[in-house]
């Protein structure tokens, strides 16, 4: 161990820290804006926690070995990944690890190539951009194709695999997709599995939560649910869970585009009448209830 | 003899550090950033040939010192130099340059005389090393 430096503070309070690397707002936010989501969360903080105390380490001259920072997003669609991985770049950034903080998003198309000798200027290309940022690899998955040995893919993942190790203090890598998936690909590329230290699993979201989501969204919209609306969402949200093709918060979108597209009509096939504002904002129970999803319980009851 | 020309080519070759500097407030200004090599020193030979594609949408600066690592891996005795591109409307052009690599022996130049008509002469500065063949010079 290095002897601490003449001029090294003998004491630090952490929380001034915190406070002065404004993270700490950041991950308010993060607790605001994002409902549910409780392990994902506790990550996030646990990663923060690290930094701030290996920076603190720093000063006081003992070795900080910048930690590695690339991470596996999993779950279901619609469970927010995309959402965490751009809260993630910024929250990076001002914790000083990574040095610009922006997120580059990409998918298989963005790094493969469509003949030989195309793949490796492309993945390289978009590495260049992601440099001193987060690179979100949405459905990496799909990088690696099973039933073809000679796709392209294969040297993407070549690239990626040495960037990540050599460049680990540049950017920082973050692979996203459905689990069972995921887990077969980190299954047949285990340099990848190694070399991810933070494996977040995202949880589906309670019935209650996704109602909270749908209010936040109305929200965001300028748009309020009536009492009768909320409790027809709220019976809404289970029956919608039970049919095919539920994709959590995107249901929820989903659901609540459909729900002011029929507000609309509403509104407009009430003829030549004068709406007050509050007309305007407000999502009324029979504008959820003429959903298909209550028609199709109906019939099976 | 050392070559000068662009930036900072009568300072001490730039560390790799500095570079990245260099390179960093090009991109902090919108420069598209390119790496270009060349085995003719001559002043008058400026269009050197480029090491892939121009750079632009960087934000960082080490993903050009990425592409100048491997530019140095295959014409590490070359001439190599950044120049950066500022394509806003009216300038279009390239705004700063520097050399960033050099062969380990300049040779320097030999200076020719060429009589013509009667008694007069003509001067030319021809480098030592274009007495080689392209790719052999240094």
């Amino acid at each position: 161990m290095a002897a601490p430096a003449s001029d090294s503070p003998t004491r630090i309070n952490l929380a001034v820290e915190f406070a002065q690397s404004g993270v700490g707002p950041v991950l308010k936010q993060l607790d605001d804006e994002l409902i549910g989501l409780a392990p994902v969360k506790q990550r996030i903080r646990e990663i923060a926690a690290l930094l701030l105390v290996d920076r603190v380490r720093q000063r006081f001259g003992l070795t900080a070995q910048s930690p590695t920072l690339h991470m596996s997003f999993t779950g279901n669609p619609g469970t927010g990944k995309t959402t965490v991985a751009s809260r993630m770049a910024e929250i990076l950034y001002k914790l000083g690890y990574i040095r610009r903080g922006h997120l580059i998003a990409v998918t298989r198309d963005d790094l493969v190539g469509q003949y030989i000798g195309h793949t490796a200027p492309k993945t390289k290309e978009v590495l260049k951009k992601a440099m001193g940022g987060v690179l979100f690899i949405d459905e990496a998955y799909y990088l690696y194709r099973q039933e073809n040995e000679r796709d392209y893919g294969q040297e993407a993942i070549e690239i990626l695999l040495q960037v990540m190790e050599n460049n680990r203090d540049d950017l920082v890598v973050i692979l996203a997709g459905y689990a069972d998936k995921m887990d077969r690909f980190f299954h047949s590329n285990p340099g990848f599995r190694s070399r991810v230290a933070h494996h977040i699993d995202f949880p589906d979201y309670t019935d209650d939560n996704l109602l909270a989501i749908g209010e936040k969204m109305l929200g965001n919209l300028n748009y309020k649910l009536s009492p009768d609306a909320r409790e027809a969402l709220r019976e809404y949200i289970p029956a919608r869970r039970t049919q095919s093709h539920f994709a959590n918060a995107r249901s929820m979108r989903n659901a609540l585009d459909r729900a002011r597209l029929r507000q609309a009509n509403r509104c407009f096939a009430a003829g030549d009448v004068e709406l007050t504002l509050d007309q305007l904002v407000t999502i009324e129970a029979e504008d959820i209830r003429q959903s298909r999803v209550f028609q199709q319980k109906e019939r099976v009851s | 003899m050392r070559i000068t020309q662009g930036c900072f080519s009568f300072l001490p070759d730039l560390t790799d550090d500095q570079i990245l500097g260099q390179i960093q407030y090009c991109l902090n200004n919108n420069w598209a950033v390119n790496i270009e090599f060349t085995d003719d020193p001559h002043p008058r030979n400026t269009y050197w040939d480029m090491w892939g594609l121009p750079m632009f949408d960087l934000r960082d600066a080490k993903g050009v010192l990425l592409e100048l690592q491997a530019c140095r891996k295959v014409y590490g005795d070359r001439y190599i130099r950044m120049s950066a591109f500022d394509s806003t409307h009216g300038w279009e052009s390239v705004r700063l340059s520097f050399i960033v690599n050099r062969p380990k022996n300049e040779e320097g130049f030999r200076l020719e005389r060429t009589e013509v008509g009667g008694r007069a002469q003509h001067y030319a500065t021809r480098a030592y090393s274009l007495d080689r063949p392209e790719g052999q010079r240094y």
